[in-house]
This record gives structure tokens, sequence and C-alpha cells, in this order.
């Protein structure tokens, strides 16, 4: 059968005749690999770009329209030693990007008016306590006005649509003082300026916006490159079909551009990326990340098969039927929809904050200036000293307390391992109480591990592990890589179903299934004394060798959930595998509150059940049954080896083989909320300081240009003190 | 005093020109990789494609 790979899905063309092609590149991490990439590239002919970028991870390549097969490239890209898989950027993806370029865009406007004001201030506040003219002094207010009025209005952009938008949804938010204080400090500045007054406070208006937007761009940078980082994870995982184009001709499609009723060839060894309906052949397949079920189930002709299931022995031809009508897909994407409803809206800190804060800070404004007026200032001075009174309580400090502190966590967790997917998802993090894991693929690694390695010889081991590299069997494929082979033997031949021999040294090798291999009596000594295992048998001649294999334990499972129960969090296990696999689980790792068989919708009643009763649940789970339980807890985390559908519904994706990244989570997370309270009180200091000098009439442009600055690296240097959490456990 | 007439409006022409380069290098997508461009700037020699640019 022929196969071909067609990509034409990914590939984007540009106008000139210039085709264009993103590529998510796997293992890209300093400076070498970029040049070796963007030399053995552009060494292509029609080639006419190929630049690296180091921090997403990613390789845009541009040839000339019809002149190179986008394989190739990725063929070529094989032979550098690098994989790469297709990519499609996803809209938040470039939504995001473009908001965080016009972030930099106001953030440099900002810092330019800031930096040119200063200029102009500072003679003026020398000037005001020495020997400055009047008219020397209005020349520098009209252009510190000529520059600021301009810049604010450009840079105060995000701060303005903000408050407009939570203003017209009937709330408040902390950009709605933020730009009321912004506009009422440049409107009387500007009516100050044309009244010859000594005081203009346009260097405060910008330098607010310039610390403001520094903190929400390092915000936007970080959240859009945990998102790249998660983009590339799904590129790498990108799901691919092979669908018949003729009878017996094969292409390799991404899955997105199948459609219902096309028919796919599934191969021993291949997750399937449909739901479909077996038309010919026969097999078994692996539905463990669907149910959490490890028994294979049987598979032939009619049976039902869902995506993310895995075929395990023979080939099977699969008729594709519409997505989101299977039946098991279904159900458990309405169970998801009534547990995203029934999630009730966090209320962040930040806007916990600001709703108390706005209307404190207005109204001691309000009661100043009619404070003033009834001691019998004239109207004038008793609006000056409230605006001042705003300019002074403006919240720098505290509209960078938490972005501050998110920004730098996020940078943390990220190094931990941890990609932060909703944004929130730090302060919900650090209340949880109750850890509930899946056993499948959560607290065991995805893939299999040879158990008894050590009782077999190592030559044999090493032999069996060569052989296994020819057969796509995940049995095999577990051998294999527990024996770390590299060289397959030469001539090597799979009889499907059964499994794959060769001849070495005029010995006839064997590796499959035990009765291939004519090991029954050893297989069935293995399997009574450990009914959970899977086993592979190995002949060399007269020699004979059973693997036993099974899902393994992530290596510091152990460890990790002992870490969690000291610190005071209570740990449950849910899974949908049967009871003799979970109960050992459960007791391997010291978990005493466990059960065995449950289907989704059990797992969200007991989700329910723990949260009446006062629990703050976190959910680790990765397969498709687990989505729903996931945005039923209160917070979730999937490790990165997880379907699709669980890893959009965490909150939360962690990457390795280990656990650790759970527990750095809650540290880090705990650490950061303590860290934002801290920063919110520090703010709150600072105001109960500065206040009663505005209200008492005091304030000047530098009290509150030193004031301001004094504050927001204070709140800054402390924010950075989050980097710290969480050491130990790593 | 007369000589600030000249030097505010130097000074302030000074800082847009920065502002000018800024905003242009950011347009051109020098801040798109910027752990790249930082490997960039002491690799041995600049990599082929961009004298063909």
């Amino acid at each position: 059968m022929a196969l071909t790979r067609d990509y034409s899905h990914y590939v984007k063309e540009l106008d000139a005749g210039v085709a264009h092609l993103d590529l998510a590149v796997e293992g890209v991490s300093c400076a070498g690999c970029m040049a070796k990439i963007e030399r053995g590239l552009s060494a292509i002919p029609d080639v006419t770009r190929a630049r690296v970028n180091l921090t997403d991870r990613r390789l845009a390549v541009e040839w000339k329209k019809g002149a190179v097969d986008p394989a190739a490239l990725i063929d070529r890209l094989a032979e550098l030693g690098y994989r790469a898989y297709p990519f499609e950027p996803v809209r938040a993806e470039i939504v995001e990007a473009e908001q965080s370029r016009f972030l930099l865009r106001c953030l440099g406007v900002a810092a330019f008016a800031a930096m040119n004001v200063m200029m102009l201030s500072i003679p003026v506040w020398s000037g005001n306590v020495s020997d400055m003219l009047p008219e020397q002094r209005d020349f520098f207010h009209r252009l510190s006005a000529l520059i600021v009025l301009p810049a604010a209005a450009y840079a105060g952009r995000p701060f303005f649509r903000s408050a407009w938008r939570a203003l017209r949804a009937g709330g408040v938010n902390m950009d709605v003082p933020i730009s009321i204080g912004v506009i009422l400090a440049l409107g009387m500045s500007v009516v100050e300026t044309i009244d010859h007054a000594e005081h203009a406070y346009f260097d405060a208006a910008v330098m607010l916006l310039t610390f403001l937007l520094a903190g929400r761009y390092l915000d936007q940078n970080m959240r859009r490159r945990t998102r790249a980082v998660a983009g590339n994870l799904a590129a790498l995982k990108a799901e691919t079909a092979a669908k018949f184009v003729g009878p017996d001709e094969i292409s390799e499609v991404p899955a997105a551009s199948i459609r219902a009723g096309d028919i796919v060839l599934l191969r021993p060894g291949e997750r399937s990326a449909v739901d479909g309906e077996v038309i010919e052949g026969r097999s078994e397949i692996d539905q463990s990340l669907i149910t959490g079920e490890t028994r294979h189930v049987a598979a032939e002709k009619g049976t039902a098969v869902y995506a993310g299931t895995m075929n395990v022995s023979g080939a099977l031809r699969v008729r594709v039927t519409a997505a989101a009508e299977g039946t098991l897909l279904a159900e458990i994407t309405r169970l998801l929809d009534n547990a995203l409803q029934a999630r009730s809206r966090y209320v962040q800190l930040a806007d916990r904050a600001s709703r108390l804060y706005a209307p404190v800070v207005h109204v001691t404004a309000a009661l100043t200036m009619l404070g003033w007026v009834a001691y019998g200032a004239s109207w004038h001075d008793a609006i000056v000293t409230a605006i001042a009174v705003l300019i002074i309580t403006c919240p720098c400090a505290l509209g960078l307390a938490i972005p501050a502190v998110q920004t730098v966590v996020a940078g943390a967790m990220f190094r931990a391992g941890v990609l932060i997917n909703s944004g929130d998802a730090i302060e919900r993090v650090s209340d949880v109480d109750t850890v509930v894991f899946d056993k499948t693929g959560t607290l065991t690694l995805p893939d299999l591990d040879v158990v008894n390695a050590r009782s077999i010889p190592a030559d044999a081991f090493s032999l069996a592990g060569r052989l296994a590299l020819a057969s796509h069997h995940p049995v095999a494929a577990a051998v294999a890589r527990a024996a770390q082979a590299r060289a397959p033997l030469s001539a090597a031949q799979e009889e499907p179903g059964k499994g794959v021999c060769a001849i070495v040294d005029g010995v006839e090798v064997r590796l499959g299934s035990p009765s291939f291999c004519d090991a029954d009596g050893l297989a069935n000594e293995i399997l009574s004394r450990d009914p959970e295992v899977s086993v592979v048998a190995f002949r060399r001649g007269t020699q004979c060798h059973v693997f036993a294999v099974r899902q393994q334990l992530r290596p510091d499972a152990v460890t990790a959930i002992t870490a969690l129960k000291t610190r005071g969090i209570a740990v449950e296990l849910l899974s949908g595998d049967r009871e003799p696999a979970v109960h050992h689980a459960a007791q391997a790792l010291g978990v005493a509150v466990w059960r065995a068989g449950v289907t989704p919708a059990d797992k969200i009643a007991r989700i329910e059940e723990l949260k009446r009763q006062g629990r703050k649940v976190m959910m680790v789970g990765d397969g498709m049954n687990d989505a729903p339980s996931l945005a039923a807890a209160s917070v979730s985390m999937s490790p990165v080896s997880a379907t699709h559908l669980s890893q959009a519904t965490a909150d939360l994706v962690f990457l390795g083989n280990e656990l650790s990244p759970v527990v750095a989570a809650i540290d880090y997370s705990r650490q950061a909320v303590a860290l934002m309270k801290q920063n919110i009180w520090l703010a709150v200091g600072y105001n109960a300081f500065a206040v009663p000098v505005a209200i008492v009439g005091l304030a000047t442009p530098l009290i509150a240009a030193v004031a301001m600055s004094g504050s927001s690296v204070l709140v800054m240097l402390n924010a950075l003190r989050a980097r710290r959490a969480g050491l130990e456990v790593r | 005093m007369e000589v600030l007439v000249y030097l505010v409006p130097l000074a302030l022409a000074l800082g847009a020109l920065g502002l000018a380069a800024f905003l242009w290098s950011l347009k051109s997508g020098q801040f798109d990789d910027l752990d790249g461009a930082a490997w960039r700037a002491i690799a041995d020699d600049d990599p082929p494609q961009s004298a063909q640019k």
C-alpha cells in the first residue's frame, strides 16, 4: 500500500506565490540548534526563509509555492535530528500576541513621555524653591502638557477601554479608579497651567501609566509564553489519521480534515483520532484513556471505536462517524457542560480589593472637598485638594500588587513544569485542602514498563529489545524502551496478532504472545503470581524468557502523596479501573480513601459530596472520563499526556514523568497568595501615610512622584520573593 | 536662558527619535523572540537567509 503524507491543511499561502508553514520543533534549546536548523533548511532549493523562534520553540518556513513538498521539509528536519510537527496557531494565541504588542507599544510611548516630562518637572520642582520666574514655569508646564496629553490618550487606552467595559456592565474594576485618577489629574493640570499655578501633575499621571503598563505587559507576556508552550504540546500530539484516498492508497492527513464517512486505517500501536465503526479487521483495543479500564476489549466488524483509544494488535479499517455523535463522547460532553455551568464564578482577589477600594477612595476625595469648603476655602482650592487625594491614592501599588506576584509565580511554576491555563488558577489552588487523583495515566505513567527486568539476562534482554523495535504493539514498545534498544534487527518479520521473528547468527529469535513462542507454562506461572500484568514471551533457540509488563506508578508518586499529606491535604483515589488494580495502587501509595470502577457521573457525585462538606477539591486526571470531574472540582490539573478534552478543561497542566509538580503548584500558589495579600497591605499602608498628607493639602507633585514610585518598587521587590517558594520539593 | 528655546526642543527631538526607533523595531518583529535574539547576537556569523532578505 502506498503511503503519502498530506500537510496541505497547514500550509498558508502568502501573496506573491509564497507558501508559509509554521512548525513546532522538539528539542530546540540553544543557539547551535537555531543555526543548524536555519542553515539546513535554507540549503534546500526554493526555500526562501527559515527562521526559528527560540522563545516559542517554533519554526517558520517559506518557499516558492509548489516547489517544495512540506513533508520533505519535515524529513530534512528529522535528518538534522529534530522532530517537527505542523502547526495551526489557535485563535486565542493570535489575539494574545497582538494584545502583547499593543501593550508594549503603549508602554514605549508612556515611558518616553515619563522620561521627557521628568526633564521638565525637575527644573520646576527645584525652581519653585529657588528663583524660577513664573513665565519660565508656565513655559515648562505647557511643554509638559504638549507631551503628556497625546501620550496619555494613546498609552491609557488599555485602562480606559477596560474601565468603560466594566462601567457599562454595571460593575467596577481596578481600571475604573485608575482611569478616573489619570483623567482628573490631567484635567486639573491643564486648568492649573492656564491659571499660572505652581503645581501641575502631568508627570504623576504619565508615571502612573508607565508603572501599570509595565506590570500588565509582564503579566501578558508570561501568559503568552505558557500558552505558546501549551500550543506546541498540542501540535506534538497532533492527531493525524491514515485516510484511504484510493482502494489501496493511504494518505496521512490531519485529523481536523477528516469528515464523517471517510475510511481510515488504524494501525497497531496507533491511537485513534476519530470516532468510528470497524468495517474490516480484528484486534484488541485499549480504552484506558476513555474509561480508565486497563484491560483490553476485543474489536471486530461492527465494534465502535472512540477517539483516544489505542489499537493494540491487528490493523483495522474504520468508517468515521460524526465525531460529536459518538454516544460515549456525547454523554461525556453533556456531563462536562453541566459541570461547567455549576462551577460558581470565583471572585478574584484583585476584584475583591477594587470593590472595597474604589468607593472608599472616592468618598474620601468627596469628603475632603466638602470639608475644605466648610472650612472656608474657595471651591477652586477645595477641588484641587480633592483631586490631589485621588492622584496620590491612585492604585499604582495596588494595581501592581497582584499582577507582579502572578507574573513571578507563573514563571517559577513554568520552570517547575507547570503550565497555567486559567488566570485565577493560582488563587484557587492555594485554597485546596483535598486532592482527588485518577489512577491510570495520572498516578501511573502513561506508558507500559517491564516489571521483571532483573530476572532476565542482559544479552537476551537487549536482543529482545532490538527485535521489539520491529513491532508496533504497545507491549513490544515497552520492552524496546526498557532495553534502551536503538538498532532494529534487519529482516525482522511481523506476524500480525502473534509477534515478530528474525534469524540472528543462524538461530531463530521470536518475540510475541506466549503461544507464538511456546512459553505458555512460564507465562501462566507469572500470571498466577500477579494477574494484573500483561506478558510477552521471547525465545532464542531453546532459551525462553517471559517479560511481565504493566503500568508503573510515577517514580516519585509515593513521595509526592506523602508531601501532600504533610501539608494537611486529604488525598483520595477515584478510578474507572478494576478493584484489584486500584487496591494495589492505593496500598502502595498509602491512600486510605479509594474507589474502583467508578463512572464519570460517580466521580462528579463524589466531588460534589466533598464540596458540600465545605472542602476545596483539586482534581488531577487525564482521561476523557475525567474531563467532567475536572470541570466540577474547584480547581483541576492534568498531566501533559492527557486527552485534548481534559487538557482544555484543566486549570493547570504539568509536564514530565513526575508527580512533584502537583505539590510544587500548591506550594507556589500558597506562597503567591500570601505575597499578594502582603502586597495589598503594603499598598494600604502607603495610603495610610500618604492620604492624610493629601487631605490637609500638603501633597505636591514631588511628593506624589516619590511616594508612587517608592511604593511600586517596594511591591515589585516583594513579589520577587515568590521565586523562592517550593524550592524544597524540587 | 534663551538657550532653552533650542535645548528643550532638541532634547525632545532626541527622545522622539528613540521612541520612533523603538516603535519601528517593535513593528519589524524584533521583540517577537527575545531569547533567540540574545543568542543570535553572539552567533559566529549570520545565518544565510538574513543575507538574502
